[in-house]
């Protein structure tokens, strides 16, 4: 149990283990086997994430407040998860006062009921969606669908992925796996109504994506979409998109049921002025995304008649009780993280198991769901998913320090763990290494490797664990003698002499 | 000045020439270098793994060598190291040490530097007098860019060495892949990225690969070896300690 | 307890189980600016451009001719009901005022919309609408194929901070940069999925 919930009788719950998508069926490693051999889906992502981080670096360098802004980003998610209790109760207020509903769920499982209910109570059999990161968490489609309801997503990545039967990969661009080539078959089989004809054109893809969903804006009742932000002192919440389908669910259907995380507050209306230029520079390398909708409540003759607004726990609660891990909370869902992160390129985002991949899912999906090691859980294996190259903070549009929260994690779950093989190997290495005397007869020991060294001095087979580096690495032999040993000798002695003599001669 | 040598438990052990070039560069430019015989390990592989508890005893047995006040600075030829030092070490002293060992770590981390930060920053020199008439690809290495932020100090070091035919690294900014036991835990993925690292080495042809960090060049050359590239790496450290005769060869004569 | 005194009640147990510190919010980015209209005509013209989105200038009284080239071959246009009716008498082709009480699907004949805004922010070349008389109900803007929307140099800022702090946080709002685009199939933007696909802006240089 981490020192974190020192003097907690019960730290809250974590989301349920089997509801949702904030696990996998795979460790991270095993999962990462196959897809580094997925030819097609690399090439894919080496391509796009790099178009995406040039964008990014050019449009973040061109502020000269970029700092500034981000300095400021932080802070105010800060804020909001130091004052969470009071801002939501605020937000709740104005909501209900503009002619909202809000509804509290305390785990995926509640709010998939409430939903359900809510649309089940319109008669409604098809539901639209806007990308939704909340609602991919929870399984709400899943959900609908074994209610008999059928969810339609409405942005074209996510029709890609839900028309393919496929699971998203990113959190911006969920079918970025995809090339043209792929979706065109997607369409060709899945869509109703399509041409036949249709080649891999990106503007004819998208057009077909146009008609089959123009009927679906103009009949269906009920829409459901996420937040980017909530704000707490006006009640007023933003969806920000690029296509118009989030405009469409927004604005055409009756009923408008909203689910956020209760984490997703900004203090106060002017604060959108900063995440309103960190947002879009940071996730899609835009200087603004085409569209951003702003609401507050209803408002007669314009939208929806009816607006329910799902506040979601599922985890973030326990998250926000660990001093260190609750910088998690503070991500804006830009995926500026996973575009730059060497490992997410390579394995891409479908290895992570969770709705929340690249560096961040690696930090928040253990912290929402667990790590429960007695499982056996793939969320486990999370924290080490990473190199600890940093790449992923130095983006960051709200300085989550992603490098610090993941050694975090790792000390988390090695204290939550039974004791290992690497335990006790990590424990041998730090006895060993805790006193010089102790350390130099380890060296002489290793030195015995040399005999594992050929006759040029490589080793290039290792018994396991560490056959993990020699399956592809060679290693040098130890050397004849070690640093010290030559420090101490003769010649180290003349050697630094003869530098000093040097320096001397420099200096006269 | 009075500098101590930090060898790192890596270069103490498996890459004692580039600690040798550190001793050897620093004394040339007029420092007092000694050696704490007490030394042993950062820890960083124990707190990167999540093995805090063990990084404790490392932490203690490194500020009671470094925290003494004759020594002025401490230099050592690995950023990542060096990185440790300065980031982490108080994470395990506040979480598992007493006053004490916190006031020792920060003294001891606050004059902690890696050997390209200590030559620009603090001796102010980029001109170390070297010679190296090989071509040469530079990788800047995670933590010491993105972790200490040594920008381009080591660059402007090379820059001055004689003879030598640096050529930019494309893409070099990105991780090799190492990562400390990430590349056991996740091997294929840390291979990857290895490959596509190697790649970029191989094209600019040079001869050698070189860095601020052992551990990264472990990584690095041993894939160049498996696969006999033909290059090799080289340490920032033993580069700029070259001069009219090659550093390694007072030890290959010498052994 | 219900779900909510839950949830709450989870948030403070965590927030003592590890108090975190108060928090002071720097803001040291840049807002508040001044910028002759001349900076600002330049950099929005630069920035709607980069969208792929038309650009007209004119003065305000060459409203009605320019509505008219902007709206092209458009034949049934709708407009917002506090909409000046000057605005579109030379355009040649049927103008139907659009209201709350018009089911939304007639929207789907028609060719075109002209309206008012809000506020513009030039630096990310958006503009802002937020329902008002002159810009009608959200629905208008989003339906038909084309927006031609009227934007006063006058209300024109430079950048988002300047935009944000305009705003009537009650209305509600559409930021637009561009036309509707979608860049999911290998990253190459696409004009036009959902929302119009043709954005027009007049720029009334003294307006």
């Amino acid at each position: 149990m981490s020192s974190a919930f020192l003097g907690f009788p019960t730290p809250p719950p974590r989301a349920p283990y089997a509801t949702g998508h904030l696990r996998g069926d795979q460790s991270f490693p095993e999962a990462a086997h196959t897809a580094l051999d997925d030819t097609q889906q690399r090439r894919n992502l080496g391509k796009a994430t790099a178009t995406i981080r040039g964008k990014r670096d050019q449009v973040a360098d061109e502020l000269p407040d970029w700092e500034e802004l981000r300095s400021a980003g932080s802070a105010l998610k800060a804020d909001v998860l130091a004052r969470l209790p009071e801002l939501l109760e605020r937000f709740e207020r104005e909501v209900t006062e503009r002619g909202g509903v809000v509804h509290w769920a305390r785990d995926a499982d509640e709010a998939n009921e409430i939903v359900t209910r809510l649309v089940a109570d319109k008669d409604s059999d098809e539901v639209l969606k806007v990308k939704s990161m909340a609602t991919q968490e929870i399984g709400l489609n899943e959900h609908l669908g074994s209610a008999g309801i059928s969810p339609v997503e409405t942005d074209l990545a996510e029709l890609i992925v839900q028309l393919g039967a496929d699971r998203p990969s990113h959190i911006l661009v969920p079918a970025i796996h995809r090339n043209r080539a792929e979706i065109r078959d997607i369409f060709l089989r899945e869509m109703p109504g399509v041409d036949p004809n249709l080649d891999d054109d990106p503007v004819r893809l998208a057009e077909e994506a146009r008609k089959y969903l123009r009927s679906k804006f103009m009949s269906t009742r009920v829409a459901i979409s996420g937040a980017n932000f909530g704000v707490a002192d006006t009640g007023t919440l933003s969806v920000v998109e690029s296509e118009g389908n989030g405009r469409m669910c927004l604005t055409m259907p009756e009923t408008l049921i909203t689910v956020m995380g209760i984490e997703k507050l900004v203090p106060s209306f002017t604060d959108l002025e900063v995440f309103l230029q960190l947002l879009p520079r940071s996730s899609t390398g835009e200087r603004m995304n085409p569209y951003t909708s702003m609401w507050t409540g209803v408002t007669e003759g314009d939208g929806p008649e009816e607006f329910h607004l799902v506040l979601l726990d599922n985890g973030r609660s326990a998250t926000l009780a660990d001093g260190v891990g609750r910088e998690a909370l503070q991500c804006i869902r830009c995926s500026a993280c996973l575009n730059v992160c060497p490992v997410y390129e390579r394995t891409g985002g479908k290895a992570y198991g969770s709705t929340y991949p690249g560096p961040i899912g690696a930090v928040l999906t253990p912290q929402l769901a667990g790590m429960h090691e007695s499982r056996d859980d793939p969320n486990a294996s999370l924290p080490y998913a990473s190199s600890l190259c940093g790449a992923c903070y130095d983006v960051c549009p709200v300085k989550i320090d992603i490098p610090s929260l993941l050694v975090e994690l790792r000390h988390q779950h090695v204290e939550q763990s039974r004791y290992t093989a690497e335990a006790a190997m990590m424990r041998a290495s730090s006895l060993a290494m805790s006193s010089a005397k102790r350390f130099t007869k380890a060296q002489r020991a290793s030195r015995l490797g040399r005999v594992l060294g050929g006759a040029d001095g490589r080793i290039s087979a290792l018994p396991p664990p560490l056959n993990a580096w020699t399956s592809a690495r060679d290693l040098p032999a130890p050397p004849k003698r070690t640093f010290r040993e030559w420090w101490d000798s003769e010649d180290g002695r003349e050697a630094v002499r003869a530098a000093r003599r040097e320096a001397e001669r420099g200096e006269s | 000045m009075r500098v101590a040598l930090f060898a790192t438990c890596l270069g103490d052990t498996l890459f004692p020439e580039a600690v040798k070039a550190t001793a050897v560069l620093l004394t040339r430019l007029g420092q007092e270098v000694v050696f704490p015989p007490g030394q042993t390990c950062c820890g960083q592989m124990h707190v990167n793994t999540g093995y805090q508890a063990d990084a404790l005893p490392l932490v203690r047995n490194y500020t009671a060598d470094f925290a003494d006040e004759s020594i002025d600075a401490v230099v050592a030829p690995s950023g990542s190291c060096v990185g440790s030092i300065r980031h982490q070490h108080e994470i395990v002293a506040e979480r598992y040490g007493d006053r004490s060992l916190r006031e020792r770590v920060e003294r001891a981390g606050a004059k902690t530097y890696e050997l390209s930060e200590f030559l620009v920053d603090v001796l102010g020199v980029t001109d170390v007098g070297a010679r190296f008439p090989h071509r040469v690809t530079y990788h800047p290495t995670c933590h010491s860019l993105r972790m200490l932020r040594v920008g381009d100090k080591p660059l402007r070091l090379l820059e001055q060495v004689r003879e030598i035919d640096l050529v930019e690294l494309p893409r070099a900014e990105e991780c090799c892949g190492f990562g400390g036991t990430f590349a056991l835990k996740n091997s294929e993925t840390s291979t990857a990225m290895l490959s596509d690292k190697m790649r970029a080495v191989t094209t600019t042809g040079a001869e050698f690969c070189s860095a601020g960090d052992s551990s990264c060049l472990m990584h690095i050359g041993g894939g160049l070896s498996r696969l006999r590239t033909g290059t090799g790496t080289v340490h920032l450290a033993e580069i700029l300690a070259s001069t009219e005769q090659r550093f390694r060869s007072e030890e290959e004569v010498s052994a | 307890m219900n779900a909510r005194d839950v949830v709450l009640g989870r948030v403070r147990d965590a927030l003592a189980a590890a108090p975190p510190e108060p928090v002071t919010v720097p803001r040291e980015y840049r807002g508040g600016r001044e910028s002759s209209g001349e900076q600002r005509l330049e950099l929005l013209v630069d920035r709607l451009g980069e969208y792929r989105a038309d650009v007209y200038r004119c003065s305000v009284a060459e409203t009605a001719s320019t509505v008219a080239e902007a709206l092209g071959d458009a034949r049934l246009v709708a407009v917002p009901g506090g909409l000046d009716a000057s605005w579109t008498e030379e355009f040649t082709g049927r103008v139907e005022v659009d209201s709350a009480e018009s089911p939304v699907r007639w929207l789907e004949d028609v060719d075109g919309v002209v309206t008012s805004s809000a506020v513009t922010c030039a630096e990310t070349g958006t503009v802002f609408l937020d329902a008002a008389g002159d810009q009608g109900r959200r629905a208008l803007t989003l339906v038909p194929d084309l927006h031609v929307c009227v934007v006063d140099l006058s209300s024109v800022v430079l950048g988002v901070p300047e935009a944000v702090g305009r705003l009537d946080p009650v209305r509600p709002t559409t930021m637009i940069s561009g036309p509707s685009a979608t860049s999911d199939i290998e990253l190459d933007r696409v004009e036009g999925v959902h929302g119009p696909r043709t954005l027009r802006v007049v720029v009334r240089v003294d307006g």
